[in-house]
């Protein structure tokens, strides 16, 4: 078993009274690729909004390569080496492609000249180097969630928290994501950890899954294992999406 | 420096520039007092917008007090040199200083709290609003009677204490115009503007990606102030009379943001393009309005303000980005 690279250990989180999220622990070893999977409203992107400095948790820690960030700013947890996407793609809109990726390569690096070369790198991994003069606006959604990847990638992260990037993705383009984040994590080692409903995605990339359900972990373990739960077919997978 | 300026300026646009930056430097040779006069008011709020610019063009921060930052400016100054004989080459110092401060405190209170958009706008009014009324009762800046610089022979120019003709006025106004759009350009295209344009497009993601949107927010309020205010001891000196309800008046704040809306916000000419177009057309429209001899009250105005109105309503994006594409100059970075 490899080391954690992103601790979570009794996280919770109430809005007003609402438990959004109790008691999650949960680890992401260095080099893995995990996802947090659940039905709607489980909690998953409260826990992301935790651990990427949005929100402060009510209680419990949270520590990237063994040192707390909890009640870190989001920019803070971002050079803390965790990158993140948005559920509802948030490209800077009337930037160019270009522009969108170098704001975010610009996190660790102050020359503008090095962080465009930087960004033109993550531009050709993801496909869009030759969308780089368009105005992010005026992408589709696929392309948008591939800029929204290649943004928070161009900040250089170790770990990079994806939030539903698949969805809206035809079958084929769903495939072609999952090959750029499996050449990610096998050639430079990045960690991964997903909150993804497309379960094609989930089983392809995932070396563990968490499931969350009514802001409670319910299983984790290997994918195999996992979509076996009783428990999970029960409130997420539904019996006849049984494998 | 001046290669990072010109790098990515193609051929057409630097001969503008070229031709545009002859023309302004030869002017005083050809023009009349009358239009020196009025070149020299278009300079002043190409400069002042070129500030304003960088905070609601580039940072989407609004601001609708900057009178607040011209008023403070030029009293600063005024003040020390009619009470204390410092010349206005060193009061300008403190007079940015102070406009920083104050805009500190603005932007402390502001983003500390969250307080954004037109929020924000409301208490940049409130701020310029307060301290007309404060300026109003400050009797050892004239009160409301207003504070008066001696005027003195201006056949000399001296910049130390800025007295002179108004042709030494006139090149004061243009190297600061000149110097203001070179900053704000290589500002806009080094990591602090690349920064800004991200909080203006969409603060949280801005964050996420590594941001620290309070502090570049500051940055972004405090040089504008500072900016502005050298535009305000360039007011004092020029006019030589200061009255708080007109020098932190919100008419002041509103004739600032002007040009560079109507030129085209968070575009590197917009505000001079702005500027020249709107100080010629008010010119244009007072000679119309004599010479058609209607001497009702306000018809100017109106007119002027329908013209706005119609330039708002169909180049909402400003006049400039237009102008710039039919003339052939390129579409840059910071002119999405």
């Amino acid at each position: 078993m490899t080391a954690a690279l992103l601790s979570v250990t009794n996280l919770a989180k109430s809005f007003r009274g609402l438990h959004a999220v109790q008691d999650v622990s949960l680890d992401v070893a260095e080099g893995s690729i995990t996802a947090l999977i659940g039905p709607n409203g489980a909690g998953k992107t409260t826990i992301f909004n935790m651990i990427a400095g949005v929100f402060a948790p009510s209680a419990g820690d949270i520590t990237m390569a063994g040192s707390s960030i909890r009640g870190y700013r989001p920019d803070q947890v971002c050079k803390a080496g965790i990158g993140r996407t948005f559920q509802i793609v948030r490209p800077f809109p009337a930037l160019t492609v270009l522009d969108n990726v170098v704001i975010g390569a610009l996190a660790h690096d102050n020359s503008v000249a090095r962080a465009r070369a930087r960004a033109r790198d993550v531009l050709k991994l993801l496909g869009l180097d030759g969308l780089r003069g368009q105005i992010a606006s005026s992408l589709t959604l696929p392309d948008r969630k591939r800029l929204e990847v290649a943004r928070a990638l161009a900040t250089g992260p170790k770990l990079l928290l994806l939030d539903e990037v698949m969805a809206g993705l035809r079958p084929g383009e769903t495939d072609e994501m999952v090959g750029v984040f499996q050449t990610l994590n096998r050639e430079s080692g990045l960690t991964i950890l997903l909150i993804e409903h497309v379960m094609r995605a989930v089983m392809a990339l995932s070396q563990t899954i968490h499931v969350l359900n009514h802001g409670r972990l319910i299983a984790s373990g290997a994918p195999a294992d996992v979509v076996r739960d009783p428990q999970v077919l029960e409130v997420y997978l539904g019996e006849e999406e049984a494998v | 420096m001046i290669a990072t300026i010109l790098d990515d300026l193609p051929l057409r646009e630097r001969i503008a520039l070229a031709v545009l930056l002859a023309f302004l430097v030869a002017l005083p040779s050809v023009a009349s007092d009358y239009w020196l006069s009025v070149v020299l008011i278009i300079l002043y709020f190409a400069y002042v917008g070129q500030a304003w610019n960088l905070m609601m063009g580039i940072a989407g921060q609004l601001s609708l007090g900057h009178a607040l930052y011209v008023g403070l400016g030029a009293y600063t100054a005024a003040a020390l040199y009619v009470h204390f004989q410092l010349p206005p080459a060193i009061g300008l110092f403190v007079s940015m200083l102070i406009a920083a401060g104050a805009a500190t405190v603005i932007g402390l209170l502001a983003f500390r709290f969250g307080i954004g958009g037109v929020y924000f706008a409301l208490l940049t009014i409130a701020f310029a609003e307060f301290t007309r009324l404060a300026f109003s009762h400050f009797e050892w800046v004239g009160a409301m009677a207003g504070f008066f610089l001696p005027v003195e022979n201006r056949a000399e120019s001296d910049l130390i204490n800025l007295r002179g003709s108004p042709v030494m006025f006139y090149y004061v106004i243009l190297t600061l115009g000149v110097a203001a759009a070179v900053l704000v350009r290589l500002l806009a295209a080094s990591r602090l503007g690349y920064y800004w344009l991200a909080i203006r497009e969409d603060q949280e993601a801005a964050q996420a990606s590594g941001v620290n949107t309070f502090a570049y927010k500051m940055i972004a309020v405090t040089i504008s102030a500072a900016m502005t205010a050298l535009g305000g001891v360039f007011l004092a000196f020029y006019y030589n009379n200061l009255f708080p309800s007109d020098i932190f008046g919100i008419h002041r704040s509103i004739e600032i943001i002007l040009a560079p809306i109507i030129g085209g916000l968070g575009t590197f000419f917009g505000p001079v393009f702005g500027a020249f177009v709107l100080g010629l057309l008010g010119e244009g429209l007072t000679s119309a309005v004599e010479q058609t001899g209607i001497q009702t009250a306000g018809v100017k105005q109106l007119v002027y303000a329908l013209v706005l109105l119609v330039i708002i309503k169909f180049v909402p994006g400003g006049l400039w980005p237009r102008v710039a594409r039919s003339m052939g100059l390129g579409r840059r970075r910071d002119e999405p």
